[in-house]
């Protein structure tokens, strides 16, 4: 599979893109001056790793495209994230449940990459995992903080847990592109992340006081980027319209 | 910055002789220099004053992030997105920075956002005029916090000690601002015809409220002559206006941009722009909130500070639990 690395960096870049795209639309408005200041804070690595990542992936691509190229002008179609993260944010607490359940995947996935055959990959994961570290201390302890606050905010957090359960599972479904880069030794294997999340989640849920939902469905799609959610058009109507607007400005 | 209108509550400056001993004692501290430290003996007025301005200045980090966040889900690159979420967010440091300042005099932070959701207290008008298009990006940097600067810079040597280091780090990132301002003008300047017509109608908009930033001329003001005695205003708003017109007229020119005002003419014999004054009609008419976006701005304050309220109360809830956990093991 030529192109194996290629989609496989376009999953990772478009993850850290969309869901960083998605904090940041918190800017001004979360409920704690501090929580404003950390949303802004983790929005900003994971635009961070998008460059890396999609710089990269431009790079694989030789085709003369850039990291810009690939976040501003690939249509819905050609975007590669898991659907959880395109997921609009909902509440404070959706928002945080949201990022738990990704930094939870993040972190190991990450570790495991630092370990890349790939030296260009294992230096980006380097780089990226102090943030994602950070990511996960946070939101596990948001999480439990607002799991075990008060009854009002123990009932959004198990809604936002039991809407966004469905969408977590995509996270570990693999397909030929993993399978290829796992033999090739430039990918982690999922088998192998997906029991470290699972303690992560079930850990900090029981701390959290709430209930796993027990039903394993997963929606997906995204990933491969077969059929994405109504949700990512929209945000790429907006993230990506100076750059359709007035193409081959600089800017 | 961002403190354009503070009255004080003093009837006019004392002379030493008009002066109690505790009084005085405070004043020839100021006069020789020294810091004022919380614990510190403090005239009520000095007290309410810097409250006010301390205040002031916060809430106007933290409304100042709405304009800008208005474009970080639209900005262009992925550079420039990374650089706008990086102000924006010391932006709110700043204002985290002064509400510590603040607590020292004895407000707390919920009170002053209280204080701010009810209108009671101001924040700066610029952030009542919308950002249209990516060049605003541009002119906020350069011309916001430009002016922003000028006023900031002498507040690094104010007499109250906290807010004077507050400020001394809130003037290094604004100047980096400044820079990352100018150069987004500098590429629509230099751009397409469409991004320079972005740009001509940035400066168009923003020129005369970044005048309006400094506060309408106060050479006369009886509450401005006590906060320069009190050393937490060092320079009058002229001045500072005077100032930032001779730094930004040659940017401008630069730039190749036309400033909006025809009257603008280097004067040899001051040796600084002659300009014209902004409309300051419309100035208060803002300050009342009739601006652009004085509602807007507001209301997605109060809305964050509503939603809000169930997160907080949570966490308060979670941090007692936890304390009682603690002491039960105990």
């Amino acid at each position: 599979m030529p192109d194996a690395l290629f989609e496989y960096l376009l999953r990772l870049g478009d993850n850290t893109l969309v869901l960083g795209h998605r904090i940041s639309e918190w800017c001004g408005k979360a409920p704690i001056l501090e929580e404003d200041i950390a949303l802004a804070n983790t929005a900003l690595d994971l635009m961070g790793q998008t460059q890396l990542w999609l710089g990269l992936a431009a790079e694989v691509e030789s085709k003369g495209r850039s990291a810009d190229d690939l976040a501003f002008l690939r249509d819905v179609w050609d975007f590669r994230n898991v659907l959880m993260v395109e997921r609009p944010n909902g509440d404070f607490g959706h928002t945080i449940m949201r990022q738990f359940l990704f930094d939870a995947f993040h972190l190991p996935l990450l570790d495991g990459l630092q370990n890349s055959s790939d030296q260009r990959v294992a230096e980006i994961a380097e780089k990226s995992v102090k943030e994602a570290s950070y990511h996960l201390e946070r939101s596990a302890d948001t999480v439990i903080a607002l799991g075990d606050g008060t009854e009002e905010s123990h009932r959004r957090m198990q809604s936002a847990l039991d809407l966004l359960w469905p969408f977590s599972g995509e996270m570990f479904l693999t397909d030929a592109v993993d399978d290829a880069l796992l033999v090739s030794g430039i990918a982690p294997d999922l088998s192998q992340i997906k029991p470290i999340w699972s303690k992560t989640v079930e850990k900090t849920l029981r701390e959290a006081t709430l209930t796993t939902p027990e039903d394993d469905f997963a929606h997906s799609g995204g990933k491969t980027g077969r059929q994405h959610t109504e949700d990512l058009g929209h945000m790429l109507a907006q993230m990506q319209w100076l750059q359709r607007a007035y193409p081959g400005a600089s800017w | 910055m961002y403190a354009q209108l503070v009255k004080s509550s003093g009837k006019g400056v004392k002379s030493l002789e008009e002066m109690d001993p505790q009084e005085r004692a405070f004043q020839q501290r100021i006069d020789a220099g020294d810091k004022i430290e919380p614990k510190d003996w403090m005239p009520d007025g000095y007290r309410k004053n810097l409250i006010r301005q301390i205040g002031q200045h916060a809430h106007s980090e933290i409304v100042g992030q709405l304009p800008e966040g208005n474009w970080i889900t639209r900005a262009p690159t992925l550079e420039r997105k990374a650089i706008l979420l990086a102000k924006v967010q010391d932006e709110a440091g700043h204002g985290l920075y002064l509400y510590c300042a603040a607590e020292t005099l004895g407000v707390t932070r919920d009170e002053l956002f209280e204080m701010l959701n009810n209108g009671k207290m101001k924040y700066s008008s610029i952030f009542n005029y919308p950002t249209l298009t990516w060049a605003d990006m541009g002119a906020v940097g350069w011309l916001v916090d430009g002016a922003a600067i000028m006023n900031q810079v002498p507040l690094q040597r104010t007499s109250y000690g906290p807010y004077a280091r507050a400020m001394i780090r809130i003037c290094k990132e604004e100047s980096f601002h400044q820079r990352q301002g100018f150069d987004i003008m500098m590429k629509m300047a230099n751009g397409s015809e469409a991004q320079k017509k972005m740009a001509q109608d940035a400066l168009n908009r923003f020129w005369f409220p970044s005048l309006m930033m400094f506060g309408p001329s106060d050479k006369e003001s009886v509450h401005s002559a006590q906060s320069m005695a009190w050393k937490i205003k060092m320079n009058t708003n002229d001045e500072l206006r005077q100032k930032f017109v001779d730094q930004t007229a040659p940017q401008a020119e630069y730039l190749g941009l036309t400033v909006p005002d025809e009257t603008l003419r280097w004067n040899e014999e001051k040796g600084g722009y002659d300009f014209a004054e902004p409309d300051w009609n419309e100035f208060f008419d803002v300050i009342k909130g009739n601006g652009p976006c004085n509602t807007d701005r507001l209301n997605a304050r109060r809305k964050a500070w509503d939603e809000g309220a169930w997160v907080r109360e949570a966490m308060l809830a979670h941090a007692e639990k936890k304390r009682a956990a603690k002491l039960a093991a105990e």
